[in-house]
């Protein structure tokens, strides 16, 4: 009970501050308009591209701003330091973990929304027609991305190279994510059945929340 | 090297015959109908891929060992563990497109094996640049990257082969002609026994450096340098 | 310990309730690793340290972390935030019972109650270590850490914060300073203790008549001493 108290805090704080400075959330949404302008100009030739490229235009995006959002959302915590601070504070680590999870998914679906629309109008992608299945996907994927870069965003702090080493340590490891979610969402615009990755996502999403809560704490906390 | 025990000296003269005598074995093997002389990569290729896989395990293990249990030596067993996944996971990526293009046609094709180890290597990769770059409490770091890496690599394949529906026909050891297997597993004997070699001489090596720091320390305790290190 | 350094040699080492601590030391003598290990952050290569509540019952983990207060070279608040703001989050953190008047309470002793609802980005530089010295006495900790705490502030700011470290003295709590400030501490600590590169070189009650000369005085002296280590445990 008390982890969900501490989350809701945390969480909590986290919007106010991106409220107050909406930094995150009008870098990242840009940036990822930004990255579906730039597919667009690299892949429409005239025709309606395949579906294939709809649904990678999708994820790469929200890979790219993702690692972007993670690496932002720690670098302020690091400001004042007070990653620090909720170190020192008497709350267990999972709760810390939990909570950059979901904010950073919080912020994703947002992002997630301008970009879908975007692929919708500038690609002509068919997405509203599948717009509770999509919702599904991406949150299970963007929860999976988050689970891996959250740890590893945390886990980062001291790194003078870190941002570097972020997308390198993040994107192999969420392989799968990316498969699954560019395979499922090619399925729907295809009008087959996806429930096979929504699946493999579910499971994705419980492995690496357990570990990640599991060491978060030895990973991330001591020196 | 004072230490080195029974175990270790049997495979070291084990790695050090079987390199001498596999090569001429695997020549005389019998040579494969359809593939012919590019078959032979099979003694090298196959061994490689296990021993990654298995290296992948052991600097898991070693990985669990020191975030949990707070251990140096499993530090070292993940060190050595994480850059034997590296070297075996290269010569199994190496020797691989060198079949596959006779076999498939191809240097690369996204069948599932070559993917999976693709990523694991990538991933093994990463654990050596977040060991170097990784900056103070950058051995956690990499501790944390090798359990999700090997956590990750089941998703990896199944996602893969799910991907990749059709994925080409590889030759599977049990189907080996029986000349074959002599060569085969004698090769095999020869990679695991050079496998524990290095994997004992990084231990030696990372042993060796605790040791040296240690007595560093001690003698900087002992008055006998100048403090400034 | 990052490479042959060694952050800080064996320390044994206690400290009392009720008694202000100098822990002075020239930069890199391991004063931000001792109290890196003191707030539970950095665990120690070798060796334990042991809390002590009173009735004796040794703390871990999250009851530890609740009774001990930092101050750091960081502010470890929001910018985004309003002070009240950042007061009132971290008392949640801590389950400070009756936060909203602890909150007010503190942002009226450390004065900056008026500047209490802008952001904390628009702080001045001693608004802000004002802000950070009230975030750490918001739960009222058993034991207090500064690290460098007089940076930044002005003289009423250090006036102001010696009251405070008083205050804690006389409430029970264990205090340890962290400063090159000599002219700050004077008359206000009881117990002085010297690092030089990882070693504790030197641990007294501070002079009987405790001005900053003195205090120097003892600080010199000890750093031209490279006292042989001491085996042992470091206990707080």
């Amino acid at each position: 009970m008390s982890v969900v108290r501490e989350v809701a805090l945390l969480l909590w704080k986290d919007v106010v501050v991106e409220l107050r400075a909406k930094e995150l959330l009008f870098g990242t949404v840009f940036f990822g308009a930004i990255l579906v302008l730039i597919f667009a100009f690299a892949f429409y030739g005239g025709e309606r591209p395949p579906v294939d490229v709809m649904s990678g235009v999708l994820w790469v995006a929200i890979a790219l701003s993702g690692t972007l959002a993670i690496g932002r959302a720690f670098e302020r915590e690091r400001e004042g330091n007070t990653l620090r601070a909720l170190l020192l504070a008497p709350i267990s680590r999972s709760s810390l973990y939990l909570s950059k999870l979901i904010a950073i998914a919080l912020l994703m679906a947002i992002v997630e929304l301008v970009v879908a629309v975007l692929l919708s109008f500038m690609l002509h992608a068919s997405l509203i027609e599948h717009v509770l299945s999509l919702a599904a996907l991406l949150l299970l994927g963007t929860v999976g991305f988050g689970a891996v870069a959250s740890l590893f965003g945390a886990a980062l702090g001291r790194a003078r190279s870190r941002d570097v080493l972020l997308p390198l340590l993040v994107y192999p490891l969420s392989v799968p994510v990316l498969i699954a979610g560019t395979r499922a969402t090619t399925a729907l615009l295809l009008g087959e059945d996806a429930s096979f990755w929504l699946k493999f996502l579910l499971v994705y999403d419980a492995i690496f929340i357990s570990i990640g809560v599991w060491v978060f704490e030895p990973v991330a906390v001591s020196e | 090297m004072k230490r080195l025990g029974p175990f270790y000296l049997l495979c070291l003269a084990v790695a050090v015959i079987g390199l001498a005598i596999c090569p001429t074995l695997v020549v005389l093997a019998p040579r494969e109908t359809t593939m012919g002389f590019v078959q032979k990569i099979f003694y090298y290729h196959v061994q490689s891929a296990w021993l990654c896989f298995m290296a992948v395990f052991v600097c898991a293990g070693g990985s669990a060992a020191y975030l949990f249990g707070k251990s140096e030596a499993g530090d070292r067993v993940a060190v050595a563990g994480g850059e034997l996944a590296v070297l075996f996971g290269i010569c199994t990526l190496v020797t691989g497109p060198l079949w596959a293009r006779k076999a498939w046609g191809a240097y690369w094709q996204w069948d599932v094996r070559l993917t999976t180890t693709l990523l694991l290597l990538m991933i093994f990769v990463a654990y050596l640049f977040s060991r170097r770059y990784g900056g103070p409490g950058s051995k956690k770091l990499a501790a944390g990257l090798a359990l999700f890496g090997a956590a990750d690599v089941p998703l990896i394949y199944l996602s893969v082969s799910i991907w990749r529906t059709i994925h080409p026909k590889t030759t599977v050891v049990s189907s080996l002609q029986p000349g074959m297997r002599g060569p085969f597993w004698a090769a095999f004997a020869t990679f695991a026994c050079l496998f524990v070699v290095l994997f004992g001489m990084r231990m030696a090596l990372e042993r060796s450096r605790a040791k040296l720091d240690e007595l560093y320390l001690a003698a900087e305790d002992a008055g006998l340098l100048d403090g400034d290190a | 310990m990052y490479g042959r350094q060694r952050a800080l040699q064996p320390v044994d080492l206690t400290l009392e309730p009720n008694q202000i601590t100098a822990l002075l030391g020239e930069n890199g003598a391991g004063k931000s690793t001792l109290l890196g290990i003191l707030a539970t952050l950095i665990s120690p290569s070798s060796g334990e340290v042991l809390y002590h509540a009173p009735g004796n019952v040794a703390l871990e983990d999250q009851a530890l972390r609740r009774t001990i207060g930092v101050i750091a070279h960081d502010s470890f608040c929001y910018g985004d935030l309003t002070g009240r703001e950042n007061l009132s989050f971290f008392s949640r953190l801590y389950r400070v019972a009756d936060a909203m008047k602890r909150t007010d309470a503190l942002l009226a002793r450390v004065g900056i109650e008026a500047a209490a609802d802008r952001p904390a980005r628009t702080y001045s530089r001693g608004m802000m270590q004002r802000l950070a010295v009230a975030r750490a006495l918001i739960h009222s900790p058993a034991i207090l850490l500064c690290d460098e705490p007089f940076t930044g502030l002005d003289r009423s700011g250090v006036q102001m914060f010696s009251q405070i470290l008083r205050e804690e003295r006389g409430r029970g709590a264990i205090v340890l300073v962290v400063t090159h400030e000599f002219e700050a501490i004077a008359g206000l600590v009881d117990r002085v203790l010297v690092l030089s590169r990882g070693a504790l070189v030197h641990d007294g009650p501070a002079p009987s008549a405790c001005t900053a000369v003195e205090i120097e005085r003892i600080y010199t002296s000890a750093q031209r001493l490279r006292a042989p280590s001491a085996a042992g445990t470091g206990k707080g």
